[in-house]
């Protein structure tokens, strides 16, 4: 079969919905399309630990601090059911995160910024995992079988981590003032933040297009994002709290809300390693790489010793 | 030593008595010990499994996607083994 033939066959498979196995021909810039993707995705997860579990220590409560472990838990597990999806596609898992230390590789940029309050935590689940899970919830049906796989489990799972955050704010709204106006500060920082997680606008966003018709993408970035303003803003009345956006309006034409445009500028400064926590991030990845070899050099040696044993 | 170089394992979980293990993703472990434990973490955080079995990936043997066609040929074509090719009266019942 001649590559074009053989390209043909593949987005035939895609056009009726067939999805794409491990060991199927596919073309190679699809590979490399989803290994960046997936790592993107994987290295988010594991990023994404950082700034939650630095407050783990410092919950309020032992509910507080039973349900963020569980929270940072999880996102360790969905790392590493990404990790196993690009590993099917024939991808090096060390070198992935090789290349996450050195900077080649990309992580969500929201998590370039600090969580300084305890209701950041809350703000975290409610918003940033809101958007996480409305894009997540999209990619269930992504063309790649195991990245299609792994969203259903993740998305099952992610549901609560929205939930605690937002139930956490309604606490804090039902507080004291000075309660009610950490949340509404966690809310002011990371509301565009939030916005930015769903990436460029369509018309500057490079993968878009081929992602979609290969259905890696079933969703536009602009549509997501809209789709997650329609979504949050009630939530936030509900809460008591104010969206920082002065244009933000219901568009009875549209059938949506109408928001100011994103401040792109710092979008790709985060992106482009300039953001308040990139480098902070991560030194803590490779420091605990680092740290952790004694434990994998350990594992390896029990498992050594264990072997010996057996065959003696 | 990384852990690339730990064997990479094949993970399937029996959810309850009464039905099949079914394969639930793959993760890397040096030994089948520390897979099964692994595999308690990453895929049975919310009681998803009773009995687990880790089985490494290098042990799987798999039929060849380039002669699906011809392999399977032989099921395709013998639509008689199916109930729906035989034609009954509508009065029978039961059947």
């Amino acid at each position: 079969m001649t590559l074009a033939e053989q390209e043909k066959r593949f987005q035939e498979k895609i056009d009726n919905e067939i999805k794409i196995e491990p060991n199927d021909w596919m073309p190679d810039a699809y590979r490399q399309t989803l290994i960046r993707q997936i790592s993107q995705h994987a290295h988010s997860e594991v990023v994404g630990m950082l700034p939650e579990g630095n407050w783990i220590t410092r919950a309020p409560n032992l509910r507080r601090k039973a349900v963020l472990l569980a929270k940072v838990q999880d996102e360790a597990g969905h790392g590493l059911y990404l990790y196993s999806a690009i590993e099917t596609l024939g991808a090096d898992r060390e070198q992935t995160i090789d290349d996450l230390h050195s900077g080649k590789a990309k992580y969500s940029s929201i998590f370039n910024y600090p969580a300084l309050t305890w209701a950041d935590i809350g703000a975290i689940g409610w918003l940033v995992d809101g958007a996480a899970i409305m894009n997540q919830v999209a990619l269930c049906r992504t063309s790649y079988g195991p990245y299609a796989r792994a969203m259903v489990k993740i998305c099952k799972e992610e549901s609560f981590h929205q939930r605690q955050g937002y139930e956490s704010l309604m606490v804090l709204c039902k507080g004291t003032p000075a309660q009610k106006a950490m949340a509404q500060d966690a809310l002011n920082r990371f509301w565009w933040p939030a916005l930015m997680m769903f990436g460029p606008n369509d018309a500057e966003s490079t993968h878009s297009e081929q992602s979609m018709n290969w259905k890696i993408k079933r969703f536009t970035n602009d549509e997501l994002r809209q789709s997650f303003v329609d979504a949050t803003v009630a939530q936030a009345e509900l809460l008591g709290l104010t969206i920082p956006d002065a244009n933000l309006r219901w568009n009875e034409e549209r059938g949506h809300y109408d928001f100011s445009e994103i401040n792109w500028d710092e979008f790709w400064q985060v992106v482009k390693g300039n953001g308040p926590c990139n480098k902070e991030r991560i030194e803590a990845r490779v420091k605990a790489k680092e740290n952790g070899l004694w434990v994998r050099e350990a594992a390896n040696a029990y498992a050594k010793k264990r072997a010996m044993k057996k065959s003696a | 030593m990384s852990n690339s170089t730990w064997p990479l394992w094949e993970v399937f979980i029996r959810s309850k008595q009464g039905l099949n293990h079914k394969h639930v993703g793959s993760l890397r472990a040096p030994d089948a010990t520390l897979a099964l434990e692994n595999a308690r973490d990453v895929y049975t955080r919310r009681s998803e499994g009773i009995s687990i079995w880790v089985v490494e990936s290098a042990n799987i043997h798999a039929t060849d996607i380039d002669e699906v066609d011809s392999f399977f040929e032989p099921s395709d074509t013998k639509i008689y083994r199916h109930p729906t090719f035989y034609e009954v009266p509508d009065g029978v019942k039961h059947m």
